[in-house]
């Protein structure tokens, strides 16, 4: 290594292609991520519950081992509900683990204005944006739909291949379930940041916007007499999508479609922040 | 995470530093860029094709303006620009991988050591991992920040910090560098040391260099071209290299025992004079000498207290400038 050099000196080299950029922000990104002992204590327990999954599968296709403790062998039933709460359960520890990782990610960057930095380089803001939120998408999946499908096929590969071919479907909700809670999350998380610019009030807005949100819409519902107030309910739209895609009855005052449109709505908001408070410059007009 | 190496892209910028002295840096054309209802920049028009130029203009004037839109952040609402022979609304990524840029505001990564910071800066610019881990320790030697390369930036000093920013400019290898008030908050000596570095970067002759600076002094210490911008127009060009070949001809007298006599004599040489009380201003005509000026001197029994070579000093420029 050339340290010795005191003089400025060009560079002719090779370089790499414009696509691998935002790879590079991924890696920072993720180095810094767990660099935090608590993310990674965080990152960990989320892998508890799956192995508590795989525990149940096992069992649950063992029932000669079960009946030396009485008859609870009855109590494992591995359908679509039972995925449904895995879901369910990592989608909580994918909330918590993005209220803790997720503001971190830009609103450093933006109170400390380096983004012309960033942005001064053959590198555009959405590269910015897709690298930083992949920072997220990839630890989220880690915690979600990747052990999703390793114990649907545990699952499969104990029951049998008929079992597996009639059941597919679970595998495809449980992948798009994860993925659009996953990119809800994400988007809120880096808009958040980018608004406030301030990593911890980032974090408790997080949290304020899907717990008093849900607080909010009750008591719409409770004082207006109406069902609407739901529509600001992010958890609510979410379990209405999941339930739906897990082929689970809802009872829910909101249909399927119109979760979906919400959701969407919520998303698009989400990107115009982003898109106008990730700049280089705020333009004063 | 190994990314792939495409070795025909630096070719390419390598034709474009070959073509660099040819071609200018900057040309406008009819620049003009408006936020809402406020017109910032007005139909800026000019060529800069020195090795560094100073962009001057009193606060507000649109220096910062200017450059951020060189860089493609702000659109203009009319005319063209080039950047080094690349247009500034369909080349926006090629002029920003051959730029290095040192903004004007504080601007760093926190809870990220200048080492880092500086090899991933480099390797959003394109350079390969270990080649940018090996050109931010020579950028952070070069900008005297080798000691403190391992220390979080949050740590630093203001100072510091400005280092940092043209270290994460230079570490690249750019073909221009723009920077934006680089002496901002800087003590004197710090002050001092960054103009060494950027006449030091300079005279390396593997780049060039836009200042953008409101402090004369900067500039003229620095630069060889001068854009002076007021209100969004261009107030003046100079080129400060020539005017202190050309300001060589001028000539401050203090004397005693001057009249009208003498005067007319130089005048005949074909020098222009202007007489305020025992001082005379003269601009010496081609073949003329001081010694010329002597001898006349000699001949009429008038002495010569004083003889300054009056040059115009950037500051009168500037001036003039603002006051046009």
């Amino acid at each position: 290594m050339a340290v010795y050099r005191r003089t400025y000196t060009s560079y002719s080299g090779p370089l790499t292609p414009a696509w691998s950029r935002s790879l590079v922000l991924f890696r920072y990104s993720r180095r810094k991520l767990f660099q935090s002992k608590l993310q990674t204590a965080l990152f960990v327990l989320c892998f508890f519950y799956p192995l508590a999954c795989l525990l149940i599968i096992y069992l649950a296709h063992n029932l000669s081992f079960l009946e030396r403790f009485g008859n609870i062998g009855g109590s494992f039933h591995i359908d679509n509900r039972f995925f449904l709460l895995f879901v369910e359960v990592q989608g909580v520890l994918a909330f918590v683990l993005t209220a803790f990782t997720g503001p971190g990610l830009i609103s450093p960057d933006l109170a400390n204005g380096a983004l012309p930095l960033y942005l001064c380089r053959p590198f555009s803001r959405a590269e910015y944006i897709l690298g930083k939120a992949s920072v997220l998408w990839i630890v989220l999946s880690q915690i979600t739909w990747i052990p999703g499908l390793v114990l649907f096929t545990v699952q499969a590969s104990l029951a049998g291949p008929g079992w597996a071919w009639d059941h597919l479907w679970i595998a495809g909700s449980m992948v798009l379930s994860s993925l659009i809670w996953i990119a809800m999350l994400s988007l809120l998380a880096m808009a958040l940041s980018a608004w406030v610019k301030w990593r911890i009030v980032a974090g408790a807005l997080l949290l304020a916007v899907l717990f008093f949100g849900a607080g909010f819409a009750q008591a719409i519902n409770a004082v207006l007499r109406t069902q609407s107030g739901s529509f600001l309910n992010i958890v609510y739209l979410m379990g209405t999508v999941w339930t739906s895609l897990f082929r689970v009855e809802n009872s829910g005052s909101i249909s399927p479609s119109e979760a979906w449109l919400a959701l969407l709505i919520y998303c698009a908001i989400c990107v115009m922040l982003l898109v106008r408070k990730v700049r280089a410059f705020e333009v004063v007009k | 995470m190994s990314a792939i190496i495409q070795p025909g892209a630096a070719d390419d910028l390598n034709q474009t530093v070959a073509a660099a002295p040819l071609t200018p840096v900057i040309q406008l054309q009819g620049l003009s860029v408006r936020f809402g209802k406020r017109e910032i920049l007005t139909d800026l028009t000019c060529s800069l094709r020195g090795r560094a130029i100073g962009l001057l203009g009193p606060n507000g004037a649109g220096k910062s303006t200017l450059i951020n839109t060189l860089l493609g952040f702000y659109k203009p609402s009319s005319g063209s620009a080039r950047v080094l022979g690349s247009d500034i609304r369909t080349e926006t990524r090629r002029i920003r991988s051959l730029v290095g840029y040192m903004p004007e505001n504080d601007a760093f990564v926190s809870k990220m050591s200048a080492v880092s910071f500086v090899q991933m800066m480099a390797e959003l610019s394109g350079l390969p991992s270990a080649v940018a881990l090996e050109r931010a320790h020579e950028a952070l030697f070069c900008v005297g920040l080798a000691e403190a390369r391992y220390r979080e930036l949050g740590t630093y000093s203001l100072g510091m910090k400005q280092l940092a920013k043209l270290a994460q400019a230079i570490a690249h290898g750019p073909k221009l560098l723009i920077l934006d008030e680089p002496t901002n908050g800087l003590d004197p000596s710090a002050r001092q040391r960054m103009i060494r570095m950027i006449r030091d970067i300079r005279d390396s002759r593997q780049l060039q260099i836009i200042l953008c600076s409101h402090l004369l002094r900067d500039v003229e210490d620095t630069c060889e071209e001068v854009l002076i911008l007021n209100r969004g127009r261009v107030a003046h060009y100079s080129n400060l290299e020539e005017e202190r070949k050309a300001n060589k001809r001028f000539l401050e007298l203090e004397t005693y025992g001057a009249n009208g006599d003498f005067t007319e004599a130089i005048e005949k040489l074909g020098c222009e004079c202007a007489v305020t009380a025992n001082r005379l201003k003269m601009i010496l005509a081609d073949g003329v000498e001081v010694r010329d000026i002597y001898k006349i001197a000699a001949e009429r029994d008038v002495r010569i207290r004083r003889l300054n070579f009056r040059r115009d000093t950037l500051e009168d420029i500037f001036l003039k400038a603002m006051g046009s």
